[in-house]
């Protein structure tokens, strides 16, 4: 903002791309710190941790070593992040592999499950929310408590309803845990996935509904809608050439919060349905205190959720003209 | 005689107002939410048992004295929702009210303060805010170790942010007002102002944020428990009960059903009232 001059030439969007992003990168540096302090104070020495009864002066030597346990914190600290950026984060203390190539199936699942997820709950949000937008009375009345009655439920709970309802006690049409042994594609076997999209879709689907629906609602009252009525144009030609296209950018924005959402939720709804994936690699982790894994997934999953966060600001600079043209930033 | 009935008329007309601010879906929610609350503080004194006792094969289905049957180790799933409750809705209060009100005061401090001092309080939050949210818990839980001391203080620092930026907003019209100035003018020392004439302005931002963070510090809580970073075995708890209890979903469905649909009712209710407050109030019409 104070170095106008250097920056009056770019356009709007490289703008907040230059400062968001050497931004978003600082609030991982910061993260990273966070992390690492929080691991180091775990209680008692790493090493002792690890090999609990096992330990003997020599391995414990060897094990303090290899973590480098000795230096300084800064050092160490140094180390890992220098680990981390180059894409090693070093090796598991539970099982001794290399953390990246066991965490990064899990990353692959995790996306699919997420961006699966978003397609289905996006598509269906936005369509009942036209619906709920158009007609109102008892159908918006519906939808809208519906929705939020479920946004308000925890997304771990929801998840244990879908069970309870579609896999154990009501109907068993589906398999209330999708284990799949490792290195299967979840792919292989879809009806291990209905159940986890089903209940993160439902986790997502309010907050996007709710915005098309009020975006939708507003533009529909605006006075050009008034005009292609006036002028009798059909509902339908109104709808989807005229209101729709307009109320879709706040809509772009909640959408890319949602992915950011989703980061939230997957851990607990993996987790109820044993999910292979980062959210149930995380809590694995913890419980064998597995310090690699834990940094590296945390660290992971809060870059997927800077990256959104930037896109989101992105997408709703691009979509609103106003912003757009004049150049004022999306605070 | 006659001052008795002024009294229950201006209870009643108090009662009505209330329950009309709130409308159909408030008053759904408001039962919703009294109920479930009523069940976690009362029933641990009126169902008799103790939720640590073995009475049962694990998982045996309801019959006669056993109204839920039997949990994962063969105690009465009834008495243990009975005692489960009461830690996750204390918790849960506790960690919202301490969130909002520091996340209130700070907001409000910062537009009043303006400048630099609102500069450097918002960037920070900002910093929070950038990272996900329900993982910073679960980090921080799972590393310091489940006290219920530990767990609140998380939670409550984690609704800081959201608070201090609603409140924030809504607090730079009131900044400006005359009867701050006056109060100024009047030598009012700066928390006094900030307590005393700015915060009770902005009393229904504070309400409707506090019920949307009173089902989110539900949600965080239950799920921490539900995790096993939070209540530990054997303490009977929601959260813990459902995660305890899934295996046995086939065979006795009770101990699960019947914590995860308390919670639901819970924090539907709550995000019910939430709702009904904040369509009310005059932010929702700008």
């Amino acid at each position: 903002m104070s170095d106008k001059s250097g920056m009056a030439s770019l356009s709007p969007g490289s703008r907040l791309l230059l400062t968001r992003i050497p931004l978003g990168l600082m609030t991982l540096l910061l993260a990273s710190v966070v992390v690492f302090t929080a691991t180091q104070v775990l209680p008692g020495d790493a090493a002792r941790a690890v090999l609990g009864r096992t330990a003997t002066p020599e391995s414990l030597a060897a094990l303090r070593a290899q973590l480098n346990l000795d230096s300084p914190s800064s050092v160490q600290y140094l180390l890992w992040l220098r680990g981390i950026v180059t894409a090693d984060p070093g090796t598991s203390l539970v099982n001794g592999l290399p953390v990246w190539s066991s965490i990064a199936p899990r990353i692959a699942n995790s996306l699919a499950l997420m961006l699966i997820t978003a397609a289905i709950s996006v598509s269906l949000a936005i369509v009942f929310g036209v619906v709920a937008a158009v007609r109102r009375g008892w159908v918006d009345a519906t939808l809208s408590a519906s929705a939020l009655a479920i946004s308000a439920i925890p997304p771990f709970v929801l998840g244990m309803i879908m069970i309870i309802l579609f896999a154990t006690t009501v109907f068993r049409w589906l398999p209330a845990v999708s284990y799949l042994r490792p290195g299967v594609s979840i792919w292989s076997t879809p009806s291990a996935i209905v159940l986890p999209v089903a209940t993160l879709a439902l986790v997502v689907f309010p907050y996007v509904f709710r915005m098309t629906r009020t975006s939708l609602i507003e533009v529909l009252s605006s006075d050009y809608i008034e005009m292609a009525r006036l002028k009798g144009v059909s509902m339908r030609r109104i709808i989807f050439r005229h209101a729709l296209p307009n109320a879709l950018a706040p809509v772009a924005q909640v959408i890319a919060l949602t992915l950011a959402y989703l980061v939230g939720g997957v851990v607990a709804v993996e987790y109820v349905f044993g999910f292979p994936g980062m959210g149930q690699g995380l809590v694995d982790a913890i419980n064998a205190r597995d310090i690699p894994t834990i940094q590296f997934i945390v660290l992971a999953l809060a870059t997927f959720y800077v990256a959104v966060n930037i896109l989101a600001d992105y997408i709703a600079l691009m979509l609103t003209p106003r912003l757009r043209t004049t150049g004022r930033q999306a605070a | 005689m006659s001052s008795d009935t002024v009294v229950t008329g201006s209870g009643e007309a108090k009662r009505t107002g209330l329950l009309t601010r709130l409308g159909a879906k408030g008053v759904v929610g408001l039962f919703c939410c009294l109920s479930v609350t009523a069940f976690a503080v009362l029933a641990p004194w009126v169902i008799p048992g103790s939720p640590l006792d073995f009475v049962a094969a694990p998982f045996m289905s309801p019959g006669p004295g056993l109204p839920l049957g039997g949990d994962a180790l063969g105690r009465d799933a009834l008495v243990r929702v009975a005692h489960g409750g009461y830690q996750i809705l204390a918790l849960s209060f506790c960690a919202a009210v301490i969130g909002v009100l520091s996340g209130a005061l700070i907001g409000i401090s910062a537009a009043y303060a303006r400048g630099l001092l609102d500069n450097v309080l918002m960037r920070g939050l900002d910093v929070v805010l950038a990272f996900p949210q329900t993982i910073l818990a679960l980090l921080f839980v799972s590393i310091l170790g489940p006290r219920w001391w530990i767990i609140m203080g998380i939670v409550a620092v984690i609704h800081v942010p959201e608070v201090a930026r609603v409140v924030r907003a809504a607090s730079l019209r009131i900044v400006g007002e005359e009867f701050v100035q006056f109060a100024e003018m009047a030598g009012t020392s700066t928390p006094r102002i900030i307590i005393r004439e700015i915060l009770p302005n902005l009393l229904n931002v504070v309400a409707v944020e506090f019920g949307l963070r009173l089902t989110y510090s539900i949600a965080i809580i239950s799920v921490l428990s539900f995790l096993g970073f939070g209540q530990q075995p054997p303490i009977p708890d929601w959260g813990l009960m459902i995660n305890e209890n899934r295996i046995g979903l086939t065979v006795n469905p009770w101990p699960v059903l019947v914590p995860v649909m308390l919670i639901a009712i819970l924090t539907i209710g709550i995000n019910l009232v939430a709702d009904a407050l904040l369509q009310r109030s005059p932010i929702e019409k700008e």
